[in-house]
């Protein structure tokens, strides 16, 4: 077990640091200089020269990759050229809304999509299966940035019970704070919760075919009980893999949702640090999701091992 | 005696709550689409930062009024020598910064200095070009010398790229601005919001507004939701010209078309074949329907324009008229520059809406008389890289915003490539013109001489678009500045 891990730890520190040449280089070679970009069309050749010293760029490539790198080994993670203040105080700033709303959204289509996939799976062929997975057909196709405009209108336009975006930061309340993310996070969840209760049923489904379901059934044990020991802990494994997935997705992949809830998220800082060439803001952030992925990535693998034993005693 | 105080204490609870309810609304939020990068508007170009702290955190000597117009700021008065060349600013007492620190003659040196230093990162180094000596001659009086007379010396100092600032805070003023305005800055929330508060101790007029919060709004389907459930009460310049009916529709809404300083152009390269060549510019001049571009661009809000100048300001002239639109002449111009079939080139479009839709228009309306144009659309860096560094473009619809800005076109090196030297000696004489009606004279040969010349398509003055609840009073219609002063701004119940 433990070489298990150690084994997917150096994995994840090789891909980390080829990760870091690799979004490096990528964001050197974007056009767009990030001085000129910040002055616009009215800066003088001189204004440009000077903030480019200023700025650093006119040192070599190579020389600003390892400074960069030197500077993440020491949790220095630079500071961001247009809003020159340090990038790892932006990144804990947006991570305060982002964290909570993926856990937010991660834990509601948890919550209605197991339920959902095992019942569908249950009832496999009759009409409570159809009308369920019908309902998750149109949740995987409806776009969310519209679901999310309905909700906009419906809960904040018109009945007034949740604000219609913006967040107000922690400071202002707790209560303030999850109330702004509730309508963003259902219109996260709702489209992931469709593809989970799809996954969840199909390989619930898969399970339910066995040899060993029949004989347990055989053996006369009821069928719900069948259903959690047997299938459902077998069937657990593509369903945590997607739920890993849709994690990584829901920290940094939800820009539109927060474009269109205008929450200062992860997603908006990324997006917003490529259109103005905020290299270092780009790259602090990108380095922050390869890792996280990799460290889900990981927890997924033991979960995996926690579910089903032979994997425990395999490794 | 304590029966006694605690009836005083409920009388005044009552006339408190009492009072509360009839009490007009104290706090705005008003909607931004661009974050500000910074806060400090003598660093940086974005209009974004003046939007937020222009007169309402930072001040300068002289002030922009809603229409253009100078007023004195920090300055009470002044005085110009007779040739021109000398100012004497007399400085209101009693200023302090919202750090507690003293304002005097001695931060306007120190402001100003290091504006025009040589390594000086103010965004509009050029406004400051003809400066100089600054001298204090006592901590309320400042005597500015200039190289040159400059005409619109008092106007430059009005912008917000001139404001004062103090040796103490200056350099903090990023993140944390200090200035000598009627609001402090309270906080912000990156990403989300920007909060300014009264400033108590205020020299001048106090405010209404005991606080004011910037909210940053960038995508135009969250905009319309945020006014409409009241969430923002002001959206001064809104993005949502495209859904005016629906907010109209909302009785608690108000809506105001106003002009900004964005005129918006059909930009030509000049040093470029076939477009060096005057008649082609004047056949493509005449092949655009104004009103056509103007609807599909920006549904029909601009105010069409002949030249380099806006309509708002007391020195336009109506020079609409020059290029009538009129295919058959744009084609016989075309063949007498001996290209009678008509050419191909591209036409690189930035990212606003204005461009790529009024690019579309143009694309179609070029067609009409032969030129076809492959419509290339770009993202900002690669635009201002391409096409304003670069000069590697044929054609580009942008709109340039900045106020009063006729004189890019007598620049040097600049992206048009425009030159005439008689246009050149009109901007001079201006820049060394300090009689009003001289100057107004010599704005009005200038857009003459332009629109005659057509170094590129004058399409419209870009509209600002402003919606705000029908109570609020006192912001701005125009945007002579990039600015959102909040000074006069008041609930009127």
């Amino acid at each position: 077990m433990t070489a298990y891990i150690l084994n997917r730890v150096l994995i994840g520190l090789a891909t980390l640091l080829l990760a870091s040449i690799v979004v490096f280089g990528v964001m050197e070679v974007l056009p767009g200089d990030p001085a000129q970009l910040m002055l616009g069309m009215s800066g003088s050749p001189e204004a440009l020269a000077n903030l480019r010293a200023q700025m650093g760029l006119d040192e070599p490539i190579v020389w600003r990759y390892l400074h960069w790198i030197g500077g993440l080994l020491t949790g220095d993670f630079g500071r961001s050229y247009t809003y020159s203040s340090p990038v790892a105080d932006l990144i804990r700033e947006r991570l305060a809304v982002s964290l909570p709303l993926a856990l937010m959204s991660l834990l509601l289509s948890t919550f209605i999509a197991l339920p959902v996939g095992i019942f569908a799976a249950a009832r496999r062929g009759r009409l409570p299966d159809t009308l369920s997975m019908g309902t998750a057909q149109l949740g995987v196709a409806v776009p969310n940035f519209w679901f999310a405009l309905l909700l906009i209108y419906a809960f904040a336009v018109w009945l007034k019970w949740l604000p219609a975006g913006g967040f107000p930061g922690w400071n202002g309340g707790i209560w303030n704070g999850i109330k702004s993310l509730i309508l963003p996070s259902i219109a996260l969840a709702l489209p992931q919760a469709a593809i989970l209760a799809r996954v969840t049923r199909s390989a619930l489904l898969d399970v339910l075919g066995e040899d060993y379901i029949r004989t347990a059934r055989a053996k006369g044990l009821p069928r719900g009980r069948v259903l959690r020991r047997h299938a459902l802990r077998n069937a657990m494994i593509p369903v945590l893999t997607i739920l890993g997935l849709q994690f990584a997705f829901l920290l940094a992949g939800t820009i539109i949702i927060e474009n269109v809830f205008y929450l200062p998220g992860l997603g908006r800082l990324i997006f917003q640090a490529i259109t103005q060439r905020d290299l270092i803001v780009v790259e602090g952030v990108v380095m922050l999701l390869v890792a996280s992925v990799i460290v889900v990535n990981i927890m997924v693998d033991l979960a995996y091992a926690v579910v089903d034993p032979r994997l425990r005693e395999a490794a | 005696m304590t029966k006694w105080t605690s009836v005083l204490a409920a009388t005044m609870l009552v006339l408190a709550s009492g009072t509360c309810a009839f009490a007009a609304r104290t706090d705005l939020v008003l909607g931004m689409v661009l974050e500000p990068p910074h806060l400090d508007p003598t660093a940086g170009a974005a209009a974004a930062i003046d939007e937020v702290v222009y007169t309402n955190v930072f001040e300068g000597l002289t002030k922009i009024g809603p229409t253009g117009e100078v007023l004195p700021g920090l300055a009470e008065s002044w005085e110009i020598s007779q040739d021109g060349k000398t100012y004497t600013f007399k400085l209101h007492t009693g200023v302090k910064f919202h750090d507690g620190t003293e304002f005097n003659a001695d931060d306007v040196k120190f402001s100003l200095e290091r504006a025009i230093a040589p390594d000086t990162v103010n965004a509009q180094k050029a406004l400051f070009a003809k400066i100089d000596t600054i001298e204090v001659v006592d901590p309320a009086t400042v005597k500015i010398t200039l190289k040159q007379p400059q005409g619109g010396f008092l106007y430059n100092l009005g912008w917000g790229d001139a404001v004062i600032v103090g040796s103490e805070s200056v350099a903090t003023n990023k993140e944390k601005p200090v200035g000598t305005g009627p609001f402090r800055f309270q906080n912000w929330a990156r990403g989300s919001s920007i909060t300014l508060v009264k400033n108590p101790d205020y020299w001048g007029e106090p405010v209404s507004l005991d606080k004011a919060e910037f909210r940053i709004i960038p995508d135009a389907a969250a905009a319309i939701p945020a006014l409409l459930s009241g969430d923002v009460q002001a959206f001064p310049s809104a993005p949502v010209a495209e859904a005016l009916d629906q907010i109209k529709a909302d009785a608690r809404l108000k809506v105001v078309i106003g002009s900004t300083e964005g005129e918006t152009i059909l930009s030509m390269n000049n040093k470029k074949a076939p477009f060096d060549n005057k008649l082609v510019r004047q056949a493509i001049s005449y092949a655009l329907n104004r009103e056509e571009i103007n609807a599909g661009a920006i549904n029909g809000l601009g105010t069409p324009i002949g030249s380099h100048f806006a309509p708002h300001n007391p020195a336009y002239v109506d020079l609409i008229g020059t290029y009538p639109h009129d295919l058959e002449k744009a084609k016989a111009l075309l063949a007498e520059a001996g290209l009678a079939n008509g050419f191909s080139a591209t036409i690189k479009l930035p990212p606003p809406p204005y461009a790529r839709q009024g690019g579309e228009v143009i694309a179609a309306e070029l067609a009409q008389i032969g030129i076809n144009l492959e419509i290339i659309p770009l993202e900002w860096a690669q635009w201002l890289e391409q096409v304003f560094t670069g000069k590697d473009f044929d054609l580009t619809v942008i709109s340039h915003v900045e106020p009063n800005d006729i004189d890019i076109y007598s620049r040097p090196d600049y992206y048009i490539g425009y030159q005439n030297p008689a246009f050149n000696k009109v901007i001079q004489e201006l820049d060394a013109t300090a009689d009003e009606a001289k100057r107004k004279d010599l704005y009005g040969q200038a857009q003459k001489i332009l629109a005659d010349d057509a170094p590129v398509g004058f399409l419209f003055q870009l509209p600002k678009v402003g919606v705000w609840d029908a109570k609020l009073e006192g912001l701005w219609e125009n945007t002579p500045i990039p600015a959102n002063d909040l000074t006069k701004v008041k609930w009127t119940e």
